[in-house]
C-alpha cells in the first residue's frame, strides 16, 4: 500500500490506461444498451414463451402457465415438421444458388466498361426498391392460370394449352415462390459482388492476360480466389435473409396449396397469428434462430480464417 | 493502432456520455407514458367524452357508411368519436398488440369468428353491463357474438354466401339454377365451354376457403367433431369431382373470394359461391346479368346450413363512464333505421329480424340471403376458440384433395388428426 511498493497503481501511464478503458466502456455502453433492449430482450422473451402455454389471454393478463417441452413436442409430432424443414431447405438452397449465380454473372458483366453501364445497373436495382408486398402481388397475378407468364409460354409453345399450374399444383408452387425470391435477391448479390470485383486490382488480371491466360482460367485462378471473402459475406447474409422470408410466400401462395410452399418461418407466423398458439410459434421461431446462429458462427470462423491468411490478424 | 489525442478523446467521451443519457431519457419517457392507464386522457374538463372506434373497413362504401353512422350516433349520445380503419390482415395483430398494452379502443369491431378469442381474455365488457338491449335479434347472431353464454359483440349487419349465377350462360345452356349436388355436378359440366368453367368457389388457405366450403360440409350432415365422417368425405368428393371433370378450375386453391368474383365478372365462370357484399361490383358490370339462388343441398328436401358472416362491435373494458357511452353508441348503431341504411350501403342483412324482413320486401336479390341468415350457423358456437385450428385443418384437407395430392378420405383423416392434436 506504499507508494514505492506499487508504483504502477498511480503512475501517470497506468492512470491514462484506466481512463482509456473507461472511455472505451462509455463508447460501448450505448451499443450494449441498444443490443440488450432490441435484440436481447426479444430473444429471451421468445425463448421463455416457447416453454409456456402462451395464449391470447396471456397477452392481456401477462400470466402464462409453464408448459415444459410441450410446444416443441407439438411441433415435432405434428407430422408436418419434416415437410416444412424440407421445404425450407429447398427454398433456401435453391434461392441462394439462383441469386448468387445470376448475381455473379451480372457483376462480372458490369465490371467491364461499356456505355450505359451505370444506368442499366441502377435499373437492375429496382426489384430491391419496390415494396415486397407490391411486387409479390404482381407476381401472384403474373403466375396465375391465365397470367402473363402462362400466356407467354403458351404462345411460344413451351407449355401445354392448359398452362402451367404455377400456384395451384403441390409440385410446382414451391418453385414458383423460389423463382420470385431469386428475382428479388439478384440485385443484392450483384451489388455486393460487383463492388468486390472492383476491389481486385486490374493489374493482376492485365498481367495474366499479357501472359496469354484465357478469360475462364483468369476467372478461375485470379478473380474467384480474390473474391472469396466477399462471396462468404454474400452467401451467409443471403442465407439469413432467405431462411426467414415470409412476406413473399404469404402474399403469393399463403404457404399452400396444402402446405406445398409452407416454410418454417411462415408456419411460425401462422401458428402465432392465425391459430393464436404463441408458444408454438415462438418455439418454431427459436428453431430458426438456432439454425441462423449456427450459420453465423460458421461465417465468423470462415471470416477469421480468411483474414488470417491475408495476415491481418 | 494510432493513439488518439487527449482532447479529441475527451470530446468523444462527452459525446458517448451524452448518447447514453439520451438513450436513458428516451427509455424512461417510454415507460412513463406506457404506465398511464388507458382512457385516463378521455373525457376532458369540458365534460364531453371522446371515444375511439376501430374497424377494418378501409375501402368504400363501407368506410363512410360506418363513419356516418358512428358520427350521427355520437351526436345523439352526446360524445365525440374518432374512427380508425386498419386493413383486414392487420386488424388482429393490432388488436393483439393493444390487448397486451391495455390500450384497446373504446369501440372495437371484430370479425365474428375472432370474438371468443378476445372475449376469453376478459378484455371485453358484457353488453348487458354496458346497457345494450339484446332483444329482437336473430338467435344465431347473438350466438356468434357470445362467449360462455354472455353477449360481448353485436353485428349491425350480417351476411352469408349463396350461389350467384350468370343468367345469360344458364339461358344459353337451357338450365335453371341447380338445387341439389347431382344437379350442380351435371349443370357445371354443361356450363363448361372453351370460354368459361361451370363453377367456382374460393378454396384458399386464409380463412375464406373454410368459410366457403362449410355450406357443403355442414349440409352433408358432417360436423366439426368428426371431420372425416362419411358425409364430410362426400362433400369434399363433390368438389374434387368438379375439378377432375374440368368444370371447376384447379386454380381455386389460390383464389380468394374477390378473385372468384373477378373471374365471374370477366365471364370465365358461370356460377360461383359468393356473398352480397359483391353486389356493388356486380352491378357496376352493366353487361352482366346475374341471379342469386340458395347453395345446392345433397338431395331435394335437405336443409341448407350456411355459416354466418359479419363483424361484431364490442365494448372493451375501460372506465364505467366510457363503457356506458360506448354501449349507447353501439345500441344506436343497431337501431332499425341505422341497420337498414348500413345494409343497403354495404350489401349486408340487418341483424334485427324485423329490419331484415323489411329489406327482403324492398330488395328481391337479398331474399335468398335473408332466408339463409335465419338458419345460419355461427362458426364458433360449437367449438369456440378451437375454430381457427379447425379451419386451418379443413383448408389444408380441401387443398390436398383439390390438387390431387391426396384422396378426400385421407385428406380429411389427416385434418381430423391435426385438429384434435391442436387442442
Amino acid at each position: 500500500m506504499t507508494h514505492t511498493a506499487s508504483p504502477a497503481g498511480h503512475s501517470p501511464a497506468s492512470r491514462a490506461r484506466r481512463r482509456e478503458r473507461a472511455a472505451q466502456w462509455l463508447f460501448l455502453t450505448p451499443a450494449l444498451l441498444y443490443m440488450a433492449a432490441f435484440f436481447g430482450y426479444p430473444i429471451i422473451k421468445n425463448i421463455v414463451m416457447s416453454f409456456q402455454d402462451y395464449s391470447i389471454s396471456s397477452l392481456y393478463t401477462g400470466a402464462a402457465p409453464f408448459a415444459g417441452l410441450l410446444n416443441y413436442r407439438a411441433i415435432f409430432s405434428s407430422g408436418l415438421f419434416g415437410q416444412l424443414a424440407w421445404n425450407t431447405a429447398v427454398f433456401t438452397v435453391v434461392s441462394l444458388a439462383g441469386q448468387f449465380t445470376i448475381g455473379l454473372v451480372l457483376a462480372v458483366f458490369f465490371a467491364r466498361n461499356f456505355p450505359l453501364n451505370g444506368v442499366i445497373r441502377a435499373l437492375l436495382l429496382l426489384p430491391w426498391l419496390i415494396p415486397l408486398v407490391a411486387s409479390a402481388t404482381v407476381w401472384r397475378w403474373m403466375l396465375g392460370q391465365d397470367g402473363v407468364i402462362n400466356t407467354m409460354l403458351e404462345s411460344l409453345h413451351l407449355a401445354p394449352s392448359t398452362g402451367v399450374q404455377w400456384l395451384a399444383s403441390t409440385s410446382v408452387a414451391l418453385f414458383a415462390v423460389i423463382l420470385v425470391n431469386i428475382w428479388i435477391g439478384i440485385p443484392f448479390n450483384m451489388v455486393i459482388l460487383y463492388s468486390g470485383l472492383r476491389e481486385i486490382p486490374a493489374e493482376v488480371n492485365e498481367a495474366a492476360a499479357l501472359d496469354g491466360v484465357g478469360a475462364i482460367t483468369r476467372f478461375r485462378y485470379i478473380t474467384w480466389p480474390m473474391l472469396r471473402p466477399v462471396v462468404t459475406v454474400v452467401v451467409v447474409l443471403g442465407f439469413i435473409y432467405t431462411i426467414k422470408v415470409i412476406d413473399i410466400i404469404l402474399v403469393i401462395t399463403g404457404g399452400g396449396p396444402a402446405n406445398a410452399s409452407q416454410t418454417l418461418a411462415v408456419e411460425s407466423y401462422q401458428l402465432s397469428f392465425r391459430t393464436f398458439l404463441f408458444g408454438q410459434g415462438a418455439a418454431m421461431g427459436n428453431i430458426l434462430i438456432l439454425i441462423s446462429i449456427i450459420l453465423a458462427l460458421v461465417y465468423l470462423r470462415f471470416n477469421r480464417a480468411a483474414l488470417r491468411t491475408e495476415g491481418e490478424l | 493502432m494510432m493513439k488518439t489525442e487527449t482532447t479529441a478523446r475527451t470530446r468523444r467521451t462527452v459525446l458517448a456520455l451524452a448518447g447514453t443519457a439520451a438513450l436513458l431519457a428516451a427509455a424512461s419517457a417510454c415507460s412513463s407514458s406506457a404506465s398511464s392507464p388507458a382512457g385516463s386522457s378521455k373525457g376532458g374538463s369540458s365534460g364531453t367524452i371522446t371515444l375511439t372506434a376501430m374497424d377494418y373497413f378501409t375501402s368504400e362504401p363501407a368506410h363512410s357508411a360506418v363513419g356516418d353512422i358512428l358520427n350521427s350516433c355520437a351526436a345523439s349520445v352526446g360524445v365525440r368519436i374518432t374512427h380508425e380503419s386498419v386493413a383486414n390482415p392487420q386488424l388482429m395483430p393490432k388488436v393483439l398488440q393493444e390487448l397486451s398494452s391495455h390500450t384497446l379502443p373504446d369501440l372495437l369491431m371484430l370479425d365474428n369468428p375472432n370474438l371468443q378469442q378476445i372475449a376469453q381474455t376478459g378484455a371485453l365488457t358484457p353488453l348487458d353491463t354496458a346497457g345494450v338491449d339484446l332483444s329482437g335479434y336473430y338467435p344465431s347472431i347473438l350466438a356468434a357474438g357470445s362467449y360462455q353464454g354472455k353477449a360481448y359483440g353485436l353485428a349491425p349487419g350480417v351476411n352469408s354466401i349463396a350461389l350467384i349465377y350468370n343468367k345469360s350462360m344458364l339461358a344459353a345452356a337451357g338450365i335453371a339454377p341447380p338445387a341439389t349436388w347431382a344437379e350442380l355436378t351435371t349443370d357445371a359440366k354443361k356450363l363448361t365451354t372453351a370460354q368459361h368453367e361451370g363453377f367456382a368457389l374460393s378454396a384458399d388457405n386464409d380463412g375464406e376457403g373454410a368459410w366457403q366450403y362449410l355450406p357443403f360440409f355442414w349440409s352433408s350432415g358432417a360436423d366439426f367433431a368428426n371431420l372425416d365422417s362419411a358425409a364430410a368425405v362426400q362433400s369434399l368428393q363433390l368438389l374434387t369431382g368438379m375439378v377432375s371433370d374440368g368444370s371447376m378450375s384447379k386454380s381455386v386453391v389460390n383464389w380468394a373470394q374477390s378473385d372468384v368474383n373477378d373471374q365471374f365478372i370477366a365471364g370465365k365462370v358461370a356460377m360461383m359461391v359468393n356473398g352480397p357484399w359483391q353486389f356493388p361490383l356486380l352491378n357496376a358490370a352493366t353487361s352482366l346479368h346475374y341471379g342469386v339462388a340458395p347453395i345446392p343441398v345433397p338431395a331435394a328436401g335437405d336443409t341448407l346450413k350456411v355459416p354466418l358472416g359479419g363483424e361484431v362491435w364490442t365494448v372493451p373494458v375501460t372506465s364505467t363512464a366510457t363503457e356506458q357511452a360506448a354501449g349507447k353508441v353501439l345500441a344506436c348503431m343497431n337501431s332499425s333505421a341505422n341497420q337498414l341504411s348500413y345494409a343497403k350501403q354495404v350489401g349486408y342483412i340487418p341483424s334485427l329480424e324485423s329490419a331484415a324482413t323489411q329489406l327482403a320486401a324492398s330488395d328481391p336479390s337479398m331474399g335468398p340471403f335473408v332466408a339463409e341468415v335465419a338458419t345460419a350457423l355461427s362458426r364458433t358456437a360449437e367449438v369456440g376458440t378451437k375454430y381457427p385450428a379447425i379451419a386451418t385443418a379443413i383448408e389444408t384437407a380441401e387443398q390436398s384433395a383439390l390438387t390431387g395430392a391426396s384422396s378426400p378420405q385421407s385428406a380429411l383423416a389427416t385434418a381430423q388428426t391435426t385438429a384434435t392434436q391442436g387442442s
